[in-house]
């Protein structure tokens, strides 16, 4: 008996340790969601900021941080998919699969701010391209790679081994099997790997702090050469930089909302996604 | 038939793949061609003083040490926090829970991964460096323990996701026979399942560890940023991610200073290259991923 009231007194501790983590994510949401509510309201998603933020709304950085997001996911998205498409179904095993892992574990590694250094080195200096919204695209989509080359790998690997050999049996090549018998399976779940990758890009700071970003800019870009705000780094600005910060925290928490909600909805889509094809997909 | 087409299709398909391998490269080749010339310039060895006085009227001294020290004591102390969280919510989430809770805590786990670390600096500095500060009556709550803190509970999802597949992947076997044995669920956890992942899970932790190091503006907005030597967690730290997302915007480009900044990025990628790379040999070894 005394082992008994011993054990589960363990286990309950194991279970409380588990819950905190639980306790601690929801009050900070709880936070942000009740401190950040009234300060949205339409004027704010869709007006220019003024007076360096303490004002107005944030609309640009909202505007900076889609074009940011579009732009990498147009880059990582085909790479990342073609490059899973290799891995799994051409060359499962070789030195350049292994070249392959290795580059893709290492840049799943690198810090984001190492990734900045890098754009800034590469994209703005070498090529010239400035402090751009291409500049910074390309960085986030350089960090986004791995991600969307993991889980479209992971969706191509859950389609049965029968299906293509099926397939190439009947005598189609590699790539008539693969387009025809396995991509229309994997690609839902290619596609959850894109969307937890946007996620991740449209919450990065560090890399777009050297790349792109504009402390403040009230205007909407004009082309992929301009610089633009983005929400993480305005948040950043309003909660670090600002003169008078005190004032400016009902914008901070609002700001910090609107973020929130925009990579928390992406999330979330990508995991119901990814639950539900994994469940009505039995093989 | 279609020979070309396919021949073309799987040029591609290298190409693209291999791209990854590229950029590695790229990686690599800019950040030593903006770093190197500090070496003729300056000196290498100029890297390793104690002192990081990178503006300064009479001589500018470019000393990474506290830096890196920073770096370490903000990653030491985060570690020290995240071990108990993520192993025993892996444990949990693996092996106690019920199903239910499993449902619901595996999601609210990957929200947590999720959130910008943007977000997590913003909540440190309004919510828990107050706390921090009245806590240990401190005059600023801006301590290297806030960034601790804050950088360990954004690591703990990447400790728990990585520690429950080290866990799931412990042979059902094992499980059984303990349980035949007459153990009881705890013994059977504790002596038998994590023992046979412990791989898996220091794998885990340093995974964890290399998030820490790396992550940047969590701890560039808490940690008060004084680039001092120091050991005490109550004192204001500068880690090395936040010396170059706070002074690259300030640097004229080529100066010393602006390649110093690049050596900070070439060590950095050094220290977290390094524990991704062991952690995940350690993975494919024991075959847990």
């Amino acid at each position: 008996m005394k082992l008994f009231s011993k054990e589960s007194l363990i286990i309950n501790s194991v279970r409380l340790v588990t819950y905190f983590i639980v306790v601690v994510v929801g009050y900070l949401l709880f936070d942000i969601v009740v401190k950040g509510a009234p300060t949205i309201s339409w004027s704010f998603l869709t007006d220019l900021p003024r007076k360096s933020g303490a004002e107005g709304g944030i609309y640009p950085a909202i505007i900076g941080t889609v074009y940011l997001v579009l732009g990498a996911i147009t880059v990582a998205l085909p790479l990342g998919m073609a490059s899973a498409i290799y891995l799994s179904e051409y060359a499962m095993r070789g030195k350049l699969n292994q070249g392959i892992r290795l580059a893709i574990i290492t840049l799943a590694g690198v810090p984001s701010i190492v990734f900045g250094l890098f754009g800034l080195g590469l994209f703005v200096l070498f090529f010239g391209f400035g402090a751009s919204i291409l500049a910074g695209s390309l960085t986030l989509s350089f960090m986004i790679l791995p991600t969307i080359i993991v889980s479209s790998e992971e969706a191509l690997q859950a389609v049965p081994m029968g299906l293509r050999e099926a397939s190439l049996a009947l005598g189609a090549t590699q790539w008539q099997t693969v387009y025809k018998s396995v991509l229309p399976f994997a690609l839902p779940g290619m596609f959850t790997g894109s969307i937890l990758g946007i996620g991740r890009a449209a919450g990065e700071t560090a890399p777009i702090l050297l790349t792109v970003a504009a402390f403040f800019l009230p205007r909407l870009p004009s082309s992929i050469f301009d610089q633009v705000m983005a929400l993480p780094y305005h948040l950043y600005v309003l909660a670090t930089q600002h003169p008078d910060t005190e004032k400016v925290l009902p914008m901070q928490y609002g700001t910090a909302l609107v973020l929130i909600i925009i990579v928390v909805f992406f999330n979330l889509t990508a995991i119901i996604l990814r639950n539900h094809f994994r469940k009505k997909i039995q093989w | 038939m279609n020979t070309w087409r396919d021949k073309a299709i799987h040029t591609i398909l290298v190409g693209a793949a291999s791209t990854s391998i590229l950029i590695v490269l790229l990686i690599f080749v800019f950040l030593g061609k903006e770093a190197f010339p500090f070496i003729w310039e300056v000196g290498f060895g100029e890297l390793f003083r104690t002192k990081w006085i990178p503006v300064s009227f009479k001589a500018e001294i470019f000393g990474l040490i506290p830096l890196i020290s920073g770096s370490l004591l903000v990653t030491g102390f985060a570690t020290l926090i995240m071990i108990p969280f993520g192993v025993f919510g892996a444990i949990y989430i693996a092996e106690l829970g019920t199903e239910t809770e499993r449902s619901f805590l595996k999601p609210f786990i990957e929200i947590l991964a999720g959130i910008p670390s943007v977000v997590i600096g913003f909540f440190g500095l309004v919510v828990l460096s107050p706390i921090i500060k009245s806590a240990f009556g401190l005059n600023t709550g801006l301590t290297g323990l806030t960034g601790a803190i804050l950088l360990a509970f954004m690591a703990i999802p990447t400790v728990i996701t990585v520690s429950e597949d080290a866990i799931q992947s412990v042979p059902r076997a094992y499980r059984e026979a303990s349980l035949a044995l007459g153990a009881s669920k705890l013994q059977t956890i504790f002596r038998v399942i994590v023992p046979a992942a412990l791989p898996g899970i220091i794998a885990a932790i340093m995974l964890g560890m290399g998030r820490v190091i790396g992550e940047t503006m969590a701890v560039l907005m808490v940690t008060g940023n004084a680039a001092k030597l120091t050991l005490n967690p109550f004192d204001s730290v500068r880690t090395m991610t936040a010396t170059i997302a706070a002074e690259m915007g300030e640097v004229a480009f080529g100066s010393h200073h602006y390649q110093a900044l690049f050596w900070v990025g070439i060590f950095l990628l050094i220290m977290t290259f390094g524990l991704n790379v062991v952690a995940q040999k350690v993975l494919r070894k024991y075959q847990m991923r």
